[in-house]
């Protein structure tokens, strides 16, 4: 199949600001394969970021694109959904904004299972500072500020996702890139929060500071690291160690925000 | 026929107030003292097809208040004290993206959690200047139930019209008094709605000053779509870092308040016994009520004192009180707080007359014995 990834990209924008080899540009071509696999019309769709490298995406596609402050993503966009909920909107950006300083807003958009998708992109680290430790560092790993190895244990996004209470959770990396384009649409297509976790890398901050020699090893541990649920089940606990779950991990059907909340207003004028 | 009258109190007022606004959007999370505007706006809202969401946290109110703005929406918020300093942050990415919204703010003593059921004024300078960078702030002091009712109409007016966040402070007296209102009829007060573009699609910049100093909004959702970001940008909304276009915005942005036209079209006063006072007293929100019994008290002792009220707090009425202060002997300005707008009395009157503050943070309203004393004391 072709797509029209001409129709998406907002006229002048490009070159994007991220550094060669990093995982960012993937998502970025994944999502917009996945805008046009839905049919989803520019004036409808809206794209939310918050703060960081993975945020700056929203401003390359032609769509209302919002580029709110650090960790906001998910509130800002619980805004635009109430006001339009016949829009489709969107959610980016990365570990860091979405998981530490926009966890709380992260998990009560899951909470609510309002009608958006979150592609979250996990490369492990503040990529725009320079290269701080994030939520998703993995323990022992070295960033600008654990020179001696990071002391904090990390999130499982996706659990987290389930945990809190989105209905449509997935998870892929930058390698499987025809996977990324796949979920991003049945998250699109899926009534609820669909949380997309892509993980991928940042060379630039990451990788260089610990022992990757350069973005084809980062790649091949992507590559070697994830595992298919539908093969995890056949494997031990053994076997799973160190190992990522991809593919959908989990779905469910409930009741969506905003169809509640139309529930309210309609109880609301029939008082 | 006979006009609607109730007596309610100060946050219901807000709430219906922005009903009457056509406020269509509330993004919220519990406070004393203001939940009462939550909770009223909780039943209002959805009668009129408007949506309430208690979103998880304070700077998440915020946020969905932008973006429910961005998306069309006529937004609001409600908060006090700590709140209000969560909200900050997103204050400010209003003021720079230029999104028309309402915040309010009634305030309750503080720093910190401070006296969360007794009232204060001490967020009056925090108004002004509390989301960092450079900005301009409209911010409304009304002082009693109807004029709150009014005055969030009028909130949600200059917030379309300067495309901007303004937030109007009231106390917890205010707030949670119960007064007699007269509800204004659908049309009687004026409701102001933002402009929106007029340029086909593809010609639509979101900051274009072609159109003078506030650019049309388009709505997310519409015909029109666009970027907008926290980020210095051009007027096509775009991130930009250069010198020419970020200095010409940040000061067009300022300009939209503060220039002498528009800060006229913004300003709003009460001027009360001022004609001959020799003695003034600048008061505002809760505070004006005590002033006004004491100016009526020591006119009947012979002293020839006046009120000047400011309604609108920000812009500050600088030409008004520079006037007033070469007219009268005195200012005393009595705040609940440790002295916050006697400094810009103090700035603009220049040394003209004698300046006296009268200063509570414990919780309880200034009386006017409080205000009769220090009159006396300076004149």
């Amino acid at each position: 199949m072709s797509y029209d990834y001409d129709k998406w990209i907002r006229p002048g924008k490009l070159p994007h600001i991220w550094c060669p080899g990093c995982g960012h540009g993937i998502v970025m071509k994944g999502l917009i394969r996945a805008l046009d696999i839905c049919g989803l019309e520019k004036n409808n769709t809206a794209i939310v970021s918050g703060i960081g490298c993975a945020s700056r995406l929203p401003g390359y596609i032609d769509a209302c694109t919002l580029h709110t402050a650090h960790g906001r993503a998910a509130a800002f966009a619980t805004g635009v959904k109430m006001a339009k909920p016949e829009m489709t909107v969107i959610c980016c950006g990365g570990d860091g904004d979405g998981t530490a300083i926009g966890g709380n807003h992260f998990i009560h958009a899951c909470r609510r299972n309002i009608d958006m998708t979150y592609v979250l992109m996990n490369n492990h680290i503040y990529g725009m500072t320079g290269g701080q430790f994030s939520p998703c560092t993995p323990t022992g790993a070295k960033a600008s500020t654990t020179p001696y190895g990071n002391p904090d244990p990390i999130f499982d996004i996706s659990k987290l996702a389930i945990g809190a209470g989105a209905t449509f959770v997935a998870r892929t990396t930058a390698f499987h890139a025809t996977q990324i384009d796949k979920l991003i649409a049945e998250g699109i297509k899926h009534k609820g929060m669909a949380v997309i976790e892509v993980v991928d890398d940042c060379p630039t901050t990451y990788g260089r500071r610990n022992k990757f020699r350069s973005v084809v090893d980062m790649m091949k541990v992507l590559k070697d690291t994830a595992v298919p649920v539908v093969a995890a089940a056949k494997m031990t606990a053994e076997q799973l160690e160190g190992k990522i779950l991809t593919g959908v991990l989990y779905q469910e059907n409930k009741p969506e925000y905003c169809e509640q909340y139309a529930k309210v207003i309609a109880k609301a004028k029939g008082a | 026929m006979a006009k609607k009258v109730a007596v309610i109190q100060g946050n219901t007022a807000c709430a219906l107030g922005a009903v009457y606004a056509g406020c269509n959007f509330f993004g919220g999370y519990p406070i004393t003292p203001s939940t009462e505007v939550a909770e009223v706006l909780s039943e209002e809202l959805p009668k009129v097809g408007g949506k309430f969401i208690q979103m998880e946290d304070e700077i998440a109110a915020m946020a969905s208040v932008i973006g429910a703005s961005l998306a069309g929406s006529k937004a609001l918020t409600a908060t006090s004290g700590p709140g209000v300093s969560l909200k900050q942050e997103l204050i400010g990415y209003a003021c720079i993206a230029e999104v028309p919204c309402v915040i309010i703010n009634v305030m309750r003593g503080g720093p910190s959690t401070g006296m969360p059921t007794g009232p204060g004024q001490s967020d009056v300078q925090q108004a002004k200047w509390g989301t960092h960078g450079d900005h301009a702030t409209i911010a409304l002091v009304p002082s009693t139930i109807p004029e709150i009712f009014s005055e969030t109409v009028r909130a949600f007016n200059l917030a379309e019209q300067y495309r901007m966040p303004v937030q109007v402070l009231f106390d917890e007296i205010v707030g949670h008094m119960r007064e007699p209102i007269e509800f204004p009829e659908p049309g009687e007060l004026e409701v102001i709605n933002r402009t929106a573009p007029t340029v086909p699609p593809e010609k639509y910049k979101p900051y274009d000053t072609s159109f003078g100093d506030v650019p049309p909004l388009a709505a997310f959702g519409s015909n029109y779509r666009f970027h907008v970001t926290g980020l210095n940008k051009a007027q096509d909304g775009f991130p930009t870092t250069k010198a020419e276009y970020v200095d010409a915005e940040e000061r067009r942005q300022v300009r939209k308040v503060e220039s002498p036209e528009n800060a006229a079209n913004i300003e709003k006063n009460e001027e009360f016994k001022c004609d001959d006072a020799e003695v003034l007293i600048f008061a505002y929100g809760s505070t004006a009520r005590s002033a006004r019994y004491a100016v009526n008290k020591l006119r009947e002792q012979g002293i020839k004192a006046g009120m000047f009220r400011p309604i609108t707090l920000w812009p500050f009425p600088e030409k008004r009180v520079a006037a007033l202060g070469k007219q009268v002997k005195a200012i005393v300005v009595p705040e609940m707080n440790l002295g916050q707008m006697i400094l810009e009395v103090e700035r603009v009157t220049k040394g003209s007359c004698a300046l006296g503050g009268v200063h509570r943070v414990d919780g309880e309203p200034i009386n006017p014995d409080q205000i009769m004393s220090k009159v006396k004391e300076v004149m």
